[in-house]
């Protein structure tokens, strides 16, 4: 189990050194911290990583548009922070709201979470959660389910006093997963995963760090290879059962 | 438990490690090409204000226009390489107070195209404020200054107060530049802004798809005018105007891209598609609320068979304020030798039908022409869309299964051993 353990521990940090080394190689420029810029629409959204945080500067009433790749098992939180502007400008509360879409632009319920909430006149910022659904390799296509793609974030001021538009405000956002494992396998994966421009450009911008994840890998695999296991032992351990209570008295005992 | 996240981890490493082990260069590739984006020039109009009122001095102790000229200065030195960009002014000439020669006051002050900084900077010192304020004007003579190329065109719209020139309404006039399908987006900027200047301001951002932004002080103008063409930079793929049909036959054939149209109210369009056997069609639509309009909206695709018979549909609804409401379809075409049971697998592409409908309304006080911005975004992407016994492969998971397999291992031993001691008895008795 140990030499397993370091192997496991040795490819990772293999994994690591070269996923940490890729980027680099790959775009120099980037900022550690991630973009500082959102887009205004679908088209213009501004392309992010999961776990790195991203900022915008906006004016109050701007509709912010992120991007994120999200795979197979994996279920999405989406974090945002807005700093308001000064209290002494605004005039009432105002409706900040968090929507989600995937890569075919259908809106994504929040399971968990605080998408939409209002800021009273004072408050100097407003916090927003959205806890997708654990995304799922194939889903029928009448389903709205989350599939492995891109996801789109949108966040804009949902109602506000009319005089408050345009006034200066700091948007952060971070998108995180967690890993539902296989509890959510199911059968069958998509030919292509729903990122914008699939067929046509062939986009690798959008990709997970490490790539898309090919389907077949899910944990029901250890879970099944594990109880095939538990039924050999017990298997042998029933043999046995029958057996404990001894040979028969006059069975011959071989030499 | 731990063994088993282990051992996930392990070989979720060992395949990250194989799939970038095979593939940094690919990356690497694949960025420095997208570096030098030698793709179409992108265009900026800055549209600047020099009416009589830009004298006030509420701006940081300065007069708008001195903030103003500020702002350009450092805006003008943080200017993108690849950005072609042009200043127009408004209300810069006339002094008189002529009505209608005031409204005609506009003009070119630095043509749109390679930026010679030191050229430019002398021609916004040189304004000073004088007249009147002609927005509508100045939007046409800026769409007129930006036309030409494919790149990305801006507007960038700032203004100290409403237009003094009606009827000639400048909402409908942004409204009517952003209907002629040249991707052109309009962004406002209000200079201490009352209430009827913001309301204007917003009506023509909104009418584009830009952004309004009200300033107080002159660091958040020039950050703010910077960050708008710093936008204009950034490469965007232009979408391809288009004119959907009232029915399928007649409708326009689309193939995989990005497509606008305008659609009005209570109308339909329909759009064509051919999905080859084994490909799966993507669509998605949006449609943009570029006006005042009711609180309840919807938006519904339809993707219908030549015959009428509809496949899948995606739909959408929602209610206050927005900028778009979108939905999206896909419908994978089962490949040719998996022929579905209506007899109706034909060895060629199949024509799919969209039909794209909304369900805005708008008070009867809005214009309705030209119709609200739809941008249909059309993906046939490989691949069968088919349960491919690879995911889940009908393997367990959980304690249930694993119990259910060890009883029934022990079943099999008990049996097994209980056979194998009648057999002993039986072959000790003969």
């Amino acid at each position: 189990m140990r030499v397993f353990t370091r192997m496991a521990a040795l490819s990772l940090a293999a994994a690591a050194l070269l996923t940490t080394a890729a980027p680099a190689l790959a775009d120099d420029a980037e900022p550690a911290a991630g973009p500082t810029e959102a887009g205004t629409s679908f088209r213009t959204a501004t392309t992010v990583e999961q776990g790195r945080p991203a900022t915008a500067q906006g004016s109050t009433g701007d509709y912010l548009y992120w991007s994120f790749p999200a795979d197979a098992g994996q279920r999405p939180v989406i974090e945002a922070e807005v700093t308001l502007p000064e209290a002494a400008s605004r005039h009432g509360a105002a409706t900040w709201r968090l929507d989600a879409y995937d890569g075919l632009r259908r809106h994504q319920p929040c399971k968990y979470g605080m998408p939409s909430r209002t800021a009273a006149q004072d408050a100097s910022s407003v916090k927003l959660t959205c806890t997708l659904r654990t995304v799922r390799s194939w889903a029928d296509t009448w389903s709205n389910e989350p599939l492995p793609g891109t996801y789109y974030i949108r966040l804009t001021v949902a109602r506000l006093p009319e005089e408050d538009l345009g006034q200066p405000v700091t948007a952060r956002i971070e998108a995180t997963s967690a890993e539902r494992g296989g509890a959510y396998a199911v059968d069958g994966v998509l030919g292509a995963p729903l990122v914008p421009g699939a067929g046509t450009e062939g986009d690798d911008a959008a990709a997970p760090e490490g790539g898309w994840s090919s389907g077949w890998w899910t944990d029901r695999w250890i879970w099944t290879a594990a109880g095939g296991l538990v039924a050999a032992l017990a298997g042998v351990w029933g043999h046995r059962l029958t057996r404990a209570r001894g040979r028969p008295p006059q069975a011959p005992t071989r030499a | 438990m731990i063994t088993r996240k282990r051992l996930a981890a392990g070989v979720c490493g060992l395949l990250a490690t194989l799939a970038v082990g095979l593939f940094p260069s690919g990356a690497a590739a694949d960025a420095a090409d997208a570096e030098p984006s030698s793709g179409p020039a992108p265009k900026v109009d800055l549209v600047l204000d020099v009416s009589g009122s830009m004298r006030t001095r509420d701006i940081d102790g300065q007069s708008r226009m001195a903030a103003a000229k500020q702002a350009f200065n450092e805006v003008l030195d943080a200017v993108p390489e690849e950005v072609r960009l042009g200043i127009r002014t408004l209300g810069a000439n006339y002094p008189g107070e002529d009505r209608k020669l005031g409204c005609k006051d506009t003009r070119q002050l630095y043509p749109v195209g390679p930026l010679d900084r030191t050229e430019a900077k002398t021609a916004v010192g040189t304004l000073a404020p004088t007249g009147w304020t002609p927005i509508g004007p100045a939007l046409l003579g800026a769409a007129e200054d930006l036309e030409g190329g494919d790149g990305t065109r801006r507007i960038v719209l700032i203004t100290d107060g409403e237009d003094t020139c009606a009827p000639l309404d400048p909402c409908e006039v942004a409204r009517d530049i952003a209907a002629k399908g040249i991707h052109l987006v309009i962004d406002t900027l209000g200079l201490v802004p009352d209430a009827k200047t913001r309301r204007q301001l917003t009506c023509i951002a909104e009418a584009t798809g830009g952004t309004y932004t009200s300033v107080r002080h002159t660091d958040e103008l020039s950050g703010r005018v910077s960050q708008l063409v710093d936008r204009a930079a950034d490469p965007v793929v232009t979408p391809v105007a288009t004119e959907g049909a009232a029915q399928c036959t007649d409708a326009p054939q689309l193939r995989p891209g990005l497509y606008t149209d305008r659609e009005e109210f209570g109308e339909h369009r329909w759009y064509r598609v051919d999905v080859p056997p084994g490909r799966e069609l993507r669509a998605s639509v949006s449609i943009a609320a570029d006006r005042a309009v009711d609180d309840d909206y919807g938006v519904l695709l339809r993707a219908v068979t030549v015959h009428g018979r509809e496949i899948v549909r995606g739909a959408e609804a929602g209610n206050g304020r927005t900028d778009v409401i979108s939905t999206g379809l896909r419908y994978p075409k089962p490949p040719l030798d998996d022929e579905d049971d209506d007899g109706t697998g034909e060895p060629a592409a199949e024509t799919v039908c969209l039909e794209v409908s909304s369900s805005f309304s708008a008070p009867d006080a809005v214009k309705k022409t030209p119709g609200l911005p739809v941008e249909l975004a059309i993906d046939l992407v490989e691949g069968p869309d088919e349960a491919s016994d690879v995911a889940a492969f009908g393997l367990g998971r959980g304690w249930w299964p694993l119990a259910v397999l060890a009883l029934a291992g022990l079943l099999t031993g008990l049996l097994w051993g209980w056979i194998s001691r009648w057999r002993v008895a039986v072959w000790r008795t003969h």
